[in-house]
């Protein structure tokens, strides 16, 4: 379906009239009112940044000091943040589960972060990021909020190198590009293989400069149970402190969630042990809005699971497509050989053969749903688990003869490595296997413009938002908006709250915040006390599986329905049979990962109930009922060109949907084509 | 393959700790070292004992939060992190010993679980340049040669695991200021501050209690980053010159 006049899509949806007979979701949810983003702005596109900025209120600088700001989170966007406004002259508070805010998981970026610098002369410029994102997203994420971050992206280079970022370079010595899955311009900035980790040490040493300063304290090894709203206002939080127990509350006048993505739902996936939900999941339970639970990314190129004991996959940067050609044996009867054994005429170049224009590049979601294809047509490769060859080769064979490997090595060596540890395999001599993974979610608490959630003084920033990436995120864009959002959005968009402040003091007897303490102690004493017989990661393990199986790469509403009666049969018998030992008064692992589980559990369900009420296939949502003849993706702009935002009714209700219309005038609708 | 694990167990810091001995089956070379510690935790609480506390997060040799003494090896026999240590680097029908960190500066919280805030601290003194969020110049306005570039990146790969200070009989942390002030050395921002950066950290690290440098060189040895041990002189020679130049 093409969509030549976006106007009226909008305005169709608009109407709100969904045909009763695609609303697969009903008896789920309950509709409810519209959502309009109140701080939108208006005017050219390329001018609503300016004029937000100069727009939003100034807070004094005398006053900044008596202004107290909570972030959880040093990751990209939380450690960004939370040394800008720190050297703003903030007071500011931090928190992390991991031991140091150097581990965030950001850490484990890989491929690099764009920006529109254009160094190449390729004919990149703020306008075309801006338009490939919004493009990438599959026309699912706000224009105003993407445009403005490509426009503050080349502000992000300037400030990590300044920083001292070594960022790879030319034998000039100015700064080399790649380019990244889906796009045709080099703009990404890379540290060889290992962007994230460089970008994050910039930012945990900017805030480990303020914490020398005095204007940040850390809390490290703390982790955030609770939020704390009080009339209406987000006040602060209730964290534990993982070492002693201590059950500690903090207030503010404001709080910044920057607690990352919730990929871990699927228990498998490239996110950390410790990722989580939770400061996302409670702060929803308190009246923010989820949005778009259902978009998640699945990354083509992971390498395969080898059994039951498997904990966590790891991604192997998708720059090796630049390089690395995709392909399965075409005869069933090759896949257990050797695939140097492999004639040529035998192997099937699948995505160079299906997408001739863009081959190995071609957007995640298109490459991992062709291997899923490959592999469910039993002409997977590597190790049967559970009956199925679930991998593809991933092979450097011609790179390396064409640049030589010593260039390969240069540009790869430590994926090459990496991969080599895991599996034994040497890449440089037999093919990589690789297989899709949960990598990422766009969805996320919903935002308005600027950055604020549903709840007065709540922002959120980073993967833990939904507001960029629509559908789909473009390869190397997480980093980009990770830093913008701390760097260069939230530091602007929060003086315009903080105008109003400092707010009334609040006392820790406050019957909210007693009653947000409360909630995490009953919940402590519940886990401790049940002594039931499975271990927490054996439901942890089982409800991933659910959440691959009918909410992964491929959904229909049959699956779906399925998925939420499982899950909420699994969740019940985890509140009755779950094993937790150990005391609340020290470090207890099975204790914190019990936490996180029972809110995925919850997240997973709302997940299930988003994906059921968009019948259309849109960037990583792919509808089994929503295909074109030959499987391609096909979206319905005039029935969901909207936001799902979603409001927690209670316990014991369904869920309420708020639809913001998505307008886009800077940008015209076009159905996706990769062929 | 079959496995006899002996566990350092430590109820937390203020209590006395010791190895306990525990039979493991059925571990299959494919897993990680830290889920072979899965597998171990599951059986543990199966049986009504509470799992082992260890730490991991990125499990991809990363974040730098793992890190064990395996057989009396930081981080084991490979040259890499803990996590990504694989069982194929062991034997059916062997004993592993499996310790926390041992260092003063790196007191342990519980079973594996150990302290490394002191290198947070260090960081503080001075392991950064200072440029407050949008003072900074165009990128390119200060080309900077690639081989320094490369350098820089090379030694800026510390994932601050505390190995070399587990490995190093005098608990001394220099590979990993060593890998700091080069890093940040290296480079034309991070010029002004050279001097005092050098003088400050080294300083924090002294305070913290940990050791001083007698180049034996376990530190290089068992750093799963190789980060390699002429840091430490540039570390002296850097100190050298702002004591020279009045810091
Ligand atoms: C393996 C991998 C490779 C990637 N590669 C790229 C890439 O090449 N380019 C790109 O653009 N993007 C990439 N991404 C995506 C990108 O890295 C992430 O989306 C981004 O870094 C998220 O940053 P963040 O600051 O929002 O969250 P994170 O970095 O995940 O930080 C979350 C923070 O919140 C804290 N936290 C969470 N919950 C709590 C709680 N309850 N209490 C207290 N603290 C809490 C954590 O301790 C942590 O400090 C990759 C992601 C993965 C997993
Ligand atoms: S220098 Fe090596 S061993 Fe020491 S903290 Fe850094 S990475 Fe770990
Ligand atoms: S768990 Fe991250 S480096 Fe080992």
């Amino acid at each position: 379906m093409d969509m030549p006049d976006t106007v009226t899509s909008t305005e169709a949806s608009a109407s709100g009239s969904l045909d009763g007979d695609y609303d697969d979701a009903a008896g789920y949810y309950t509709p409810g009112a519209p959502l309009v983003d109140a701080k939108a702005p208006s005017g050219p596109i390329a001018e609503r940044w300016q004029n937000r900025k100069f727009e939003a209120r100034l807070v004094n600088p005398a006053n900044r000091r008596k202004l107290d700001i909570i972030i959880v989170g040093t990751g990209l966007a939380g450690a960004s943040a939370a040394a800008t406004l720190g050297e703003a002259g903030y007071n500011v508070k931090t928190f992390c589960y991991q031991d140091s805010p150097r581990r965030a998981h950001s850490i484990a970026a890989q491929g690099g972060i764009n920006a529109a610098k254009n160094y190449k002369e390729d004919g990149d410029s703020v306008h075309r990021l801006f338009y490939d994102t919004v493009k990438g997203g599959d026309y699912r994420s706000r224009e105003s909020n993407v445009y403005r971050l490509a426009e503050v992206s080349t502000n992000i280079i300037d400030q990590c190198v300044a920083q001292g970022v070594p960022f790879a370079r030319e034998y000039g010595g100015l700064l080399d590009n790649r380019s990244f899955g889906g796009v045709q311009v080099s703009r990404t900035f890379y540290a060889r293989g290992q962007t994230g980790q460089q970008l994050l040490i910039g930012a945990y040493q900017a805030l480990e400069r303020q914490v020398s300063a005095g204007t940040v304290s850390m809390y490290a090894r703390h982790e955030m149970l609770e939020l704390v709203v009080v009339d209406g206002k987000a006040r602060g939080i209730i964290a534990r402190d993982m070492v002693t127990g201590e059950i500690q509350t903090h207030l503010a006048d404001v709080v910044v969630l920057a607690s990352g993505g919730y990929g871990n739902v699927f228990y498998l996936s490239t996110n950390a042990m410790g990722s989580n939900v939770t400061a996302a999941w409670r702060a929803h339970r308190k009246g923010a809005y989820m949005a778009n639970p259902c978009y998640t990314q699945i990354h083509p190129t992971c390498i395969p699971v080898t059994g039951s004991h498997q904990s966590k996959l790891t991604l192997m940067s998708e720059s090796l497509r630049n390089d690395g050609r995709i392909w399965v044996p075409k005869n069933q009867a090759d896949c257990d050989k050797d695939p140097r054994d492999i004639p040529e005429e035998d192997r099937d170049y699948y995505l160079e053969r299906i997408y001739p224009s863009f081959g190995n590049l071609v957007p995640r979601d298109i490459a991992s749903r062709a291997a899923k294809y490959q592999c469910d047509d039993g002409r997977g490769v590597g190790p049967e688990v559970d009956g199925t060859r679930r991998g593809v080769y991933l092979d450097f064979a011609d790179a390396i003869e064409r640049l030589g490997r010593q260039a390969v090595e240069t540009k790869y060596g430590n994926l090459f490595d990496m991969y080599a540890r895991i599996t034994g395999e040497d890449p440089y001599q037999v093919p990589m296997r690789i297989y899709p993974a949960v990598h990422y979610v766009m969805g996320g608490l919903w935002v308005d413009y600027d950055l604020q959630s549903t709840i007065p003084g709540l922002f959120v920033t980073g993967e833990a938002n939904f507001s960029d990436h629509g559908a789909n995120r473009l390869g190397a864009s997480a980093l980009m908006q990770g830093l913008a959002d701390g760097y260069f959005v939230l530091p602007h968009t929060i003086r315009d709250y903080l105008a109003d402040g400092p707010f009334e003091r609040i006392s820790e007897d406050h019957p909210a915040v007693v009653e947000a303490r409360e909630s995490v102690t009953s919940r402590i004493e519940h886990f401790l006390t049940v002594n039931g017989e499975r271990s927490v990661d054996s439901y942890h393990r089982e409800l991933g599986n659910i959440m691959w199986e009918y909410c992964g790469m491929e959904r229909t509403e049959t699956g779906l329905k399925k998925a939420i009666d499982l899950i909420r049969g699994l969740k019940e018998d985890f509140y009755r049979n779950v094993k937790v030992l150990g005391s609340a008064e020290t470090l207890n692992q099975s204790l914190e990962k019990a936490g996180r589980v029972a809110d995925f559990f919850e997240l997973g369900e709302l997940m299930c109930i988003d994906a059921l009420n968009r019948r259309e296939s849109c960037g990583g949502h792919f509808r089994g009922e929503s295909q074109t003849e030959d499987g391609e993706a096909l979206r319905h702009d005039e029935e969901y060109a909207y936001v799902s935002a979603w409001e927690w009714a209670g316990e014991d209700s369904i869920p309420i949907l708020h639809k913001e219309d998505l307008v886009y005038t800077a940008i015209e609708m076009k159905q996706r084509s990769y062929k | 393959m079959n496995l006899t694990l002996k566990i350092w167990r430590q109820p937390d810091a203020a209590s006395a700790g010791a190895m306990h001995t525990y039979q493991l089956a059925d571990v299959s070379e494919d897993m990680s070292f830290l889920e072979m510690l899965d597998v171990l935790n599951e059986q543990l609480n199966d049986q009504g004992e509470e799992p082992i506390a260890f730490d991991s997060d990125c499990r991809e040799g990363i974040c730098g939060t793992c890190g064990l003494m395996i057989n009396g090896e930081a981080h084991g026999p490979e040259v890499t992190t803990t996590c990504q240590l694989h069982m194929r680097s062991f034997s059916d029908g062997e004993t592993i010993t499996i310790e926390p960190w041992r260092s003063d500066a790196f007191p342990v919280i519980k079973d594996l679980v150990v302290d490394r805030s002191a290198f947070d601290r260090i960081i503080q003194q001075g392991g950064y340049i200072s440029v407050n969020t949008g003072s900074a110049p165009e990128a390119h306005s200060v080309p900077v040669p690639k081989d320094d570039a490369d350098r820089a990146f090379n030694v800026a790969t510390c994932i601050s695991c505390g190995a070399c200070v587990a490995a190093c009989p005098n608990g001394s942390a220099s590979l990993f200021m060593g890998a700091k002030v080069t890093h940040l050395g290296l480079l034309p921002q991070g010029q002004p501050e050279r001097d005092e950066r050098v003088v400050n950290m080294v300083a924090q690290h002294d305070h913290e209690g940990f050791g001083g440098c007698t180049n034996i060189g376990a530190c290089t040895a068992a750093c799963p980053k190789e980060i390699p041990l002429d840091v430490i002189s540039q570390l002296n020679k850097d100190l050298r010159t702002a004591i020279r130049n009045g810091h």
